[in-house]
């Protein structure tokens, strides 16, 4: 069967807000309330909670301020709240997805999140806790894929199969969160000195 | 045969070669903002294959209708009618139902009703800018909305956005997720923009350019305009009672 090829990606610009986050754009009152804003997670989730924050860096080390970040993440039995999670059903206290603009002033992303469970890939294989990243912004063309992965995993992160794939070291370590109690930093850098690992999922 | 939401296929790998290079210089905003280092490939994981879908009460009555969902009420917002409509489908051709679209985007004098859009053209009391639906078990998706207007940008000295529209795609899996522009038929700013001119290919562009439709016109009301979108299609596996391969 002939294949269609896939449409191509376009810049999200400067004014993504408007169609993905409009009430942060001042476009108040379109929608009840911004999709994806808020916690992942709502009472009686099962897991522990943490924050989850950051800034993107462009490659002149300035924080973009424009940027709109979505993640997708298992919940704490490594279950994904998606039609095409086959292992059972996830925890219906919990989303999975969120997606925020980061801030104007100074470049901040937070979500409220919890610590995802490992996910078997069948094969024997297990993949770290991790949360996935898409980022989009005026001058990216394709939006980003990135993993953010957890420093006191450090067991199940030295056998992750993608963390894996990177073969240096010092580029893993892109990967992995900074904690302090449950507030975990995760910076992206996009170009660069520290250029985080994007992924070709 | 529709595309089923509970499919845990693998998704064909990306071609990257059709989609804009992360760095080009004629989009000068792309030059610090792209990387420099080869993106990392792997097998899809779960991760990739899952991802978010929305229910319909997610969707309010006029989320499609950017000419009310902003305007006082019996009012509509200023400018040209159109619908603009097409169907989601995946590299297979299958349609992609329950998926989410939002889209955005100027008001007819080519001004965003945004806190850092400073062009001179004024705001439309009566437009916000967006919208969004799910499409049907089709695949396909409607929007009742005005035709943008084109807008200056600073990148040289003097380049205009060709009227556009911007597409924010949710397939099934989250390796998917997709923003494109569409654009309009016949705009002679199309080959002039350098943010179409990232697309390496005219049959690229011309996926992105959407086609005057009149069978799809509603007559003394709005013109309708067409724009289908592809996205990733999944991989055969040997799971499926059919040879690999197909
Ligand atoms: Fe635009």
């Amino acid at each position: 069967m002939a294949r269609l090829r896939e449409t191509p990606s376009q810049t999200a610009g400067p004014y993504v807000h408007i169609g993905m986050v409009p009430t942060f754009a001042g476009v108040e009152n379109t929608y009840p309330e911004d999709l994806g804003s808020g916690p992942l997670y709502s009472d009686g989730v099962k897991g522990e909670k943490i924050t989850i924050k950051g800034r993107i860096f462009d490659g002149a080390g300035a924080p973009i301020r424009d940027a709109c970040v979505e993640i997708w993440q298992a919940d704490a039995d490594g279950l994904y709240n998606s039609p095409a999670e086959r292992r059972g059903l996830s925890d219906r206290h919990f989303k999975g997805w969120g997606r925020a603009a980061v801030s104007g002033d100074n470049g901040v992303y937070v979500f409220e999140t919890i610590v995802p469970g490992k996910v078997p890939l069948g094969d024997g294989r297990v993949q770290a806790p991790h949360i996935a990243f898409w980022i989009v912004a005026r001058g990216i063309n394709v939006g980003l894929h990135t993993r953010m992965y957890f420093p006191q995993e450090s067991e199940a992160n030295a056998v992750d199969p993608v963390l894996n794939r990177i073969e240096h070291p010092t580029r893993r370590a892109t990967l992995i969160a900074e904690r302090e109690g449950n507030v975990y930093t995760f910076d992206i850098r996009l170009q660069g000195d520290g250029e985080t690992v994007f992924l070709d999922v | 045969m529709r595309n089923d939401p509970g499919d845990a296929r693998p998704f064909i790998p990306r071609d990257l070669a059709l989609h804009p290079a992360a760095f080009d210089p004629g989009y000068k905003t792309s030059v610090l903002r792209s990387p420099r280092q080869a993106l990392i490939s792997f097998q899809n994981t779960p991760t990739e294959i899952t991802g978010p879908m929305f229910g319909h009460d997610t969707i309010g009555p006029l989320d499609h209708d950017l000419t009310r969902n902003w305007a006082q009420p019996g009012l509509s917002a200023i400018g040209e009618r159109i619908i603009v409509h097409g169907r989601l489908m995946d590299g297979e051709g299958r349609p992609v139902p329950d998926a989410l679209i939002e889209i955005w985007q100027t008001n007819a004098g080519g001004r965003y009703r945004h806190v850092r859009d400073t062009y001179v053209a004024p705001l439309d009391p009566n437009f916000g800018g967006c919208g969004r639906t799910l499409t049907r078990e089709d695949g396909s998706y409607a929007f009742m909305t005005v035709r943008p207007g084109a807008y200056p940008w600073p990148n040289r000295a003097n380049d205009w956005r060709p009227a556009h529209i911007h597409f924010s795609v949710f397939g099934h899996g989250f390796a998917q997720r997709l923003i494109t522009q569409m654009y309009f038929e016949g705009d002679p700013s199309i080959p002039l923009c350098p943010i179409v001119g990232t697309v390496p290919d005219a049959e690229g562009i011309a996926m992105m350019t959407a086609t005057l439709d009149m069978d799809a016109t509603v007559p003394f009301d709005a013109r309708a305009w067409r724009f289908d979108i592809v996205l990733r299609g999944r991989r055969s596996t040997p799971f499926e009672n059919r040879p690999e391969g197909n």
